[in-house]
């Protein structure tokens, strides 16, 4: 047990050596507080409307005059609220598509790049073609396919992200496939699937865990983008991106309903990029940009 | 060499039949009957219907439609807009220009800053220059550029009054469109007010260029950085130090121009995430170009100029991503080592 707990323990020593890494686990974590206790933070809830409080200002604007810290939005919503509760919304989004297009680029990755010949050609060529599409237009189009919706934006948002984890885990899986662990399964009579799955796999987490940390921020970052499109989630759904875009008519009478969401989508997207790169460099030191 | 460039180009014809099946997917994926959609809620008479439908090609069978789609863009006919009427082509002709315009300030803007950026950062490595312009730049690259838009034209426009919110000239000046290029078309116009025009297709492009370039230009300082230090860490670099050549000309001849292989890839590379860019940047300031045409057109359900618009922008990225390999091929030789 003892050899087990020395790596885990190094690496939890290099990551807390690591400023960027902690600045950024910092701000995840808080974001990741807020979206699971959004009930406890939030006063009010996010979609209940206070009909006699319609633009309010934040607190500091207006002397304390109102209940309202951050203010509220067009229809009377409180955007503290509403943003405490947009991290939930967030969390979700992130969530939903890394585990999609972990799911969908390791299962690619990995027959593409331990089978190689037809499949990996077949599978890469099909990669380039959702390459080839800017991904923010590649979403729009699978949007257009399924309909706006939050459900749907995830899904396309999943999507665009699958060719990029395809390649790393398929790169990764061709530089495992010759070594000795490997050979030596082989000999021992194990099945392909098998060593796909348990002697391989394991030994690629590493980039793994990355792409997936930074595919929150990506994740994140594209839905909101899409929601500011408005064909991501739907009003009255608290989604940071959507809001943004609701209040996009107001920017010059209540800038705080424009800056206040974009901000928190900023420090999410900042704390998962910060922490990421952190990953990246203590976990996976080939991938380091020196 | 040649043989290289034939393999690359051989390659693309599978990723190009592949595009054109996506974008002939896509009108016959959505759930529902698109005449339906497009006729709208009233649309339920059966002439107009029959109509529609001959018209749009879907009264034959899927393999006739496929083959159709091919014949009609080896002729360079894209169709036919459902909303304006105007072949799409025609429409994207007139968008097109207005995409690189802004395209192209967004990546000088990109290069002149980011480049600089990355060099200063790379020689005081480590130091507090360094921290600083690299979290800029992790600030940039976290951006959401469609607030980031919004925040520039509060500031800038709103608060300080400097610059238009949005489109591409002020509403007062007739340009006559030769070249499409704004820049250039304001300084053909015969008369006086040439600068005054030219000044004002100007200001519009500052914000949406800052806007646009921004995530680009993080990457390209990030990148330029990383590639410095390695190309510092060299033995030629050494010896031109101990050869007592000047610091400026060590950095500038022989690091800089070794690390721009790098640079160029990536920047060459950013060429999709331009257009990504544009779309949003487009959409808030409203920019007339193929960004903006993309998503009213989505929004309006104008499934013609979808499935073209697609195809066009991903032959686009294509054909950028195959000269960028190219270059770097012709830059590098080790890299063609593949054939």
């Amino acid at each position: 047990m003892e050899e087990d707990s020395s790596p885990v323990k190094k690496f939890i020593k290099d990551i807390a050596a690591n400023k960027g890494a902690m600045i950024g686990f910092i701000f995840v974590a808080l974001f990741f507080i807020l979206a699971i206790f959004a009930p406890f933070f939030a006063p009010f809830d996010p979609t209940t409307l206070h009909t006699d409080a319609l633009r309010l200002p934040p607190l500091w604007a207006l002397e304390g005059k109102s209940g309202h810290l951050l203010g509220t939005d067009d229809v009377g919503r409180d955007i503290f609220s509403r943003l405490i509760y947009g991290a939930r919304v967030s969390l979700g989004v992130g969530l939903a598509v890394v585990s999609l297009s972990l799911t969908a680029g390791t299962l690619f990755g990995l027959l593409s790049g331990f089978y190689g010949g037809l499949v990996d050609k077949f599978i890469m060529r099909t990669m380039d073609i959702l390459m080839a599409l800017p991904s923010i237009l590649l979403s729009i189009v699978v949007v257009a396919i399924l309909g706006p919706g939050l459900n749907n934006a995830v899904i396309a948002v999943a999507i665009v992200a699958i060719p990029g984890l395809t390649r790393v885990v398929r790169a990764s899986v061709m530089n495992e496939k010759h070594k000795q662990y490997v050979m030596a399964a082989k000999i021992f009579g194990r099945g392909d699937l098998g060593i796909m799955f348990k002697e391989i796999l394991p030994n690629c987490a590493a980039p793994l865990i990355v792409q997936g940390t930074l595919g929150f921020s990506e994740g994140i970052l594209n839905a909101a983008a899409l929601g500011f499109l408005g064909l991501g989630a739907q009003p009255p759904t608290p989604e940071w991106g959507t809001m943004l875009s609701d209040s996009r008519s107001f920017i010059e009478s209540s800038p705080w309903m424009v800056t206040l969401p974009g901000l928190c989508i900023l420090i999410v997207v900042l704390g998962f990029n910060l922490f990421g790169d952190g990953l990246r460099d203590t976990l996976d030191p080939r991938l380091k940009k020196i | 060499m040649f043989k290289y460039c034939i393999n690359k180009v051989l390659e693309l014809i599978p990723t190009f039949v592949g595009i054109s099946i996506l974008a002939f997917g896509l009108i016959r994926l959505v759930p529902g009957d698109p005449i339906m959609l497009l006729l709208g809620e009233r649309g339920a008479d059966p002439e107009v219907y029959r109509e529609m439908q001959a018209s749009l090609g879907l009264n034959k069978s899927l393999p006739t439609q496929y083959i159709g789609l091919i014949k009609n863009l080896a002729r360079a006919d894209l169709g036919t807009s459902i909303i304006s009427k105007r072949p799409v082509w025609d429409e994207f002709k007139d968008r097109f220009p207005a995409t690189v315009e802004l395209g192209m300030c967004g990546m000088i803007f990109a290069i002149v800053i980011g480049i600089p950026f990355g060099i200063i950062a790379a020689l005081k490595r480590n130091g507090p220059l360094d921290y600083f312009l690299m979290g800029t730049s992790l600030i940039g690259f976290s951006m959401p550029i469609f607030w980031w838009g919004l925040i520039l034209i509060l500031f800038f426009s709103i608060h300080l009054g400097l610059t238009p919110v949005s489109g591409r000239i002020a509403i007062e000046f007739d340009v006559p469109i030769k070249t499409g290029f704004l820049l250039i078309d304001t300084l053909l116009i015969q008369g006086h007010d040439k600068y005054a025009a030219f000044l004002s297709a100007l200001k519009h492009l500052i914000l949406p260029s800052i806007a646009l370039g921004t995530i680009p230009l993080a990457i390209t300082a990030r990148m330029t950085r990383s590639s410095m230090l390695e190309v510092l860490g060299e033995d030629y670099i050494r010896t031109a130090k101990a050869k007592g050549l000047p610091r400026r000309q060590i950095i500038l001849n022989h690091a800089l121009r070794n690390a721009l292989i790098p640079i160029i890839t990536v920047v060459g590379l950013t060429f999709g995430s331009i257009i990504t860019g544009a779309i949003l940047t487009e959409t808030i300031f409203s920019w007339p170009g193929i960004g903006k045409w993309m998503v009213s057109s989505i929004t309006a359900r104008d499934y013609p100029v979808i499935q073209s618009g697609i195809m066009i922008i991903a032959t686009c990225v294509i054909l950028v991503n195959m000269v960028v390999d190219l270059l770097c091929a012709w830059a590098n030789p080790k890299l063609r080592g593949k054939y």
